[in-house]
């Protein structure tokens, strides 16, 4: 690109920036409330503290903005909203339930009372009170792709333009191809989907490869359950992943790129929706963007629910209007990908550290994790962990750093057992395997693997044998059909499982099961059947004894197989007069004995679990047992009393 | 399941709207298409995939291959009200299977079934991406999080008492 183009391309950039840091500044001269409303938010009732925020303000008469975001991470603390407000540090407040938000809003913007009895923490550094880094939680924390969510409007691209975005893209159009791709394979970066291909080279295949029509596609397909990271990203800030694409597209030599997006996440596809049409809008895609003679434009397809599209030849065949079946690798897509053409195809947590990289070079990236995974990895704690959410570390850090101090341990006083880290694909490591540190190669010697980051931490009343059972189940409806051994060996592997979770397993069923997962393991074509019996390998490794139990005794130790427990009132336990088990029975199984101590009629109950969550704490009289033949053995041992 | 000659016609006229005078050789559209369709018909009748197969000059069979292959379609009509149990792990360990049971003891159907009324239909769903909030159900389009056995009571009945409300207010209209 000729020189005097380079000012032209700056200069319409400029204006274009100027404008929405005017707006930006606007913004911020009068009280200003950010409410997260991604769709983990709004499950937790966001979007009536927006309308109660709303009418407080109407009410009092106040002048201040209301502004509904992405998420931040924080989600255990949901609803969160922050509040900034000239003279005071900014707060965000966590547990924002009902009728608190307007309190807040109502104390802090008439009386000057920031209410820190509801704040989780202050947003920049002051003497009143903590900031996030300030916790455990910042200590590890370091954030680059989710640095601004939560913290702009998705749904509006000034707000990006105005905190330094797309100043990525323009940098990339200044300078070549080449040069774009020498920096992101400096930087060491990976594919965050899960494999861990370094970005660069695709990028650079695929320039090299022959033709004149080349794709990029985003795959936002995030199919792993227990994952959501994507989705954050695509609901919180939407055009750091458009940026991305478009510098990949420059780098790679494409005109047209896509967004794969599960048709599951409908707040993800609106976002990225608008904020794709806004970006044309203001020249930042589509023909001759800024000036310049680059052309991009981008369309979004949404995937059908099928999760082996995240495979990116699978993902290929479902956007060519076929079943989602991948084919074989090579001809990669950098090669040979949609309709024929080289097609580059990238995570969206890959595409969103792009533009920093870009901006801030590819040494600042390796300062961060490790030298063969450089960068930082973004994890989703679910499960039984206090502090659930999102969590952006540097790799590197270890399991038990992220567990117990970023998510502050397991909940309700429990025991940890396991985290089960990658999804389906993933496996289970035990207590031992804690200090394993996070990235691509320790992850995949430890038994399990990075994929695309979700972790479900699982504690004592969780059975590692029905976990198993779940993933594969999961992959065994999820195979597509085309080799035999993933299509009929995952439904053994299941089956097996099924019987023993039923407590009717043979001896042999566990050779049988390591002798099929090595087979599926050989036998399949892509990484859904290679990896499908990782859930069941690793719980056989760390966990053979809770298998064992199942099979000889009948028993299930953590008291989760539906058919190997029972419940039982304990007599010595159980207050007479309080009937709050009888009220909350679905089935009307517990009734009075003569003296008035409840009992379970075993017939008559479905295992729902009301009357253990309703009997009160203080008298805890409700337990399960395992085998359940115990349950008649007690009762007999109290009618002998 | 047998469509009335309405039906037919209704769903005859909406797939051709929307395939309007779309590219008959760009097979890229094909699930695009499907998708749209389910969503104005909340299902894709066989007559709907015999039109999109003759548009694109393609075997109906294929076209019945990739509503079979993707979880997102539907073959037969929904419920007016889709109850959508989230099946992802941390939802499961969270206990997702006893809120499934749950719900198809209160509405006394199975999972992938309609209410002999069409009120209610309940179907199981991959990650809804909120597993902070485990256990999920997608009632339409809200994500409720939390739920409970209990809960789910309290859903039905509150979902119950704003049709009666609905209702009283039409009356009272009228």
């Amino acid at each position: 690109m000729g020189n005097n183009n380079t000012a032209v391309v700056s200069a319409a950039f400029e204006q274009l920036k100027a404008a929405a840091q005017q707006k930006w500044e606007q913004l911020h001269s009068k009280p200003l409330i950010l409410v997260g409303a991604a769709t983990c938010g709004r499950a937790a009732g966001a979007l009536s503290l927006l309308e109660e925020v709303k009418t407080e303000l109407q009410k009092l008469q106040l002048d201040a903005t209301v502004l509904e975001v992405g998420c931040m991470g924080h989600c255990y603390a949901e609803p969160v909203m922050v509040i900034y407000n000239e003279g005071f540090p900014t707060i965000c407040y966590g547990y924002v339930k009902e009728g608190v938000g307007a309190r807040i809003v109502r104390d802090y913007l008439t009386e000057g009372d920031p209410g820190i009895e509801f704040a989780l923490a202050a947003i920049e550094p002051n003497d009143f009170f903590p900031t996030f880094q300030d916790f455990p939680r910042g200590v590890y924390e370091n954030k680059i792709v989710m640095e601004q969510c939560g913290f702009i409007d998705p749904r509006d691209i000034d707000h990006y333009l105005a905190t330094g975005g797309y100043s990525a893209l323009v940098k990339a159009l200044e300078t070549t191809p080449e040069e774009i791709i020498e920096t992101v394979k400096a930087s060491g970066l990976r594919g965050r989907g899960g494999a861990g291909f370094p970005t660069g080279v695709k990028w650079e295949t695929c320039r090299n490869s022959a033709g004149d029509q080349k794709y990029v596609i985003c795959n936002a397909d995030e199919g792993d359950p227990g994952a959501f990271m994507d989705r954050t990203i695509l609901e919180s800030n939407p055009h750091l992943l458009i940026e991305g694409l478009a510098i990949a597209a420059r780098a790679a030599g494409a005109e047209k790129g896509y967004v794969y997006i599960r048709a599951e996440y409908p707040l993800a596809v609106e976002r990225v929706a608008l904020a794709v049409q806004t970006a044309k809008e203001k020249g930042l895609l589509g023909k001759s963007i800024l000036g310049s003679d680059f052309n991009f434009d981008i369309e979004l397809f949404q995937g059908s629910g099928a999760f082996v599209c995240g495979e990116e030849t699978a993902l290929i065949a479902s956007m060519e209007g076929q079943p989602g079946i991948p084919r074989h690798r090579p001809p990669f897509p950098a090669i040979s990908g949609l309709w024929g053409k080289p097609t580059v195809i990238n995570n969206v947590k890959s595409l969103s550290y792009v533009p920093y990289i870009i901006n801030r070079g590819a040494e600042w990236f390796r300062s961060n994790g490790t030298e063969k995974s450089p960068g930082t990895a973004i994890f989703a704690l679910a499960g039984k962990v206090v502090n659930t959410g999102l969590a952006e570390v540097p790799m590197s850090t270890t399991l038990r750093e992220l567990i117990f101090d970023v998510g502050s341990g397991i909940a309700n006083g429990k025991n940890f057992k396991a985290v089960q880290i990658g999804g389906p694909s993933g496996g289970c490591l035990p207590e031992e395997a804690l200090d394993t540190p996070i990235d691509f190669d320790s992850l995949t010697k430890a038994g399990a693997m990075m994929g695309s980051g979700g972790m479900v931490v699982l504690d004592e009343n969780d059975c590692m044998v029905e976990i198993a059972r779940f993933f594969l189940d999961f992959t065994q409806k999820e195979s597509c059909g085309k080799c035999t051994f993933c299509r009929l060996g995952t439904k053994h592997m299941l089956d097996i499982l099924e019987r023993i979770t039923k407590g009717r397993g043979k001896p042999e069923d566990i050779d049988m099961l390591m002798e099929l997962a090595s087979k599926v393991r050989e036998g399949s074509l892509c990484n859904l059947g290679k990896t499908a019996p990782n859930p069941v390998l690793s719980t056989l490794k760390y966990f053979r004894e809770e298998y064992e139990a199942h099979i000889n005794e009948g028993r299930c130790p953590s008291l989760m197989c539906k058919d190997l427990i029972a419940y039982y009132i304990l007599p010595d336990k159980c207050e007479r007069s309080c009937d709050a088990c009888v009220g909350s029975c679905p089935v009307e199984a517990i009734y009075d004995n003569e003296d008035r101590i409840k009992v379970i009629n075993q017939e008559k109950c479905v295992k729902c679990d009301s009357c253990m969550v309703a009997c009160p704490p203080q008298y805890k009289a409700v337990i399960k047992v395992s085998p359940p033949y115990k349950v008649a053995e007690m009762e007999q041992e109290r009618g002998k009393k | 399941m047998r469509l009335t000659e309405e039906e037919k016609q209704a769903a005859v006229e909406v797939t051709q709207a929307i395939l309007g005078r779309l590219d008959q050789g760009d097979k890229g559209r094909i699930i695009p298409v499907l998708q749209q369709v389910q969503s104005k018909l909340g299902y894709v009748p066989q007559i709907a995939m015999e039109e999109v197969a003759a548009h694109f000059g393609v075997p109906p069979v294929d076209i019945y291959g990739i509503i079979t292959f993707y979880n997102q379609f539907r073959l037969t009509p929904p419920g007016k009200n889709q109850v959508k149990i989230c099946m992802g792990t941390a939802c499961h360990m969270r206990g997702a299977h006893i809120i499934q049971e749950a719900w198809e003891r209160r509405l006394n159907i199975k999972v992938g079934e309609t209410t002999e009324d069409r009120e209610y239909s309940l179907e199981r769903v991959a990650c809804v991406g909120c597993c902070t909030m485990a256990p999920v159900v997608v009632i339409n389009e809200e994500v409720h999080g939390k739920i409970t056995p209990t809960r789910v009571d309290g859903l039905l009945f509150s979902h119950q008492l704003d049709k009666r409300k609905m209702k009283e207010g039409d009356a009272n209209n009228g």
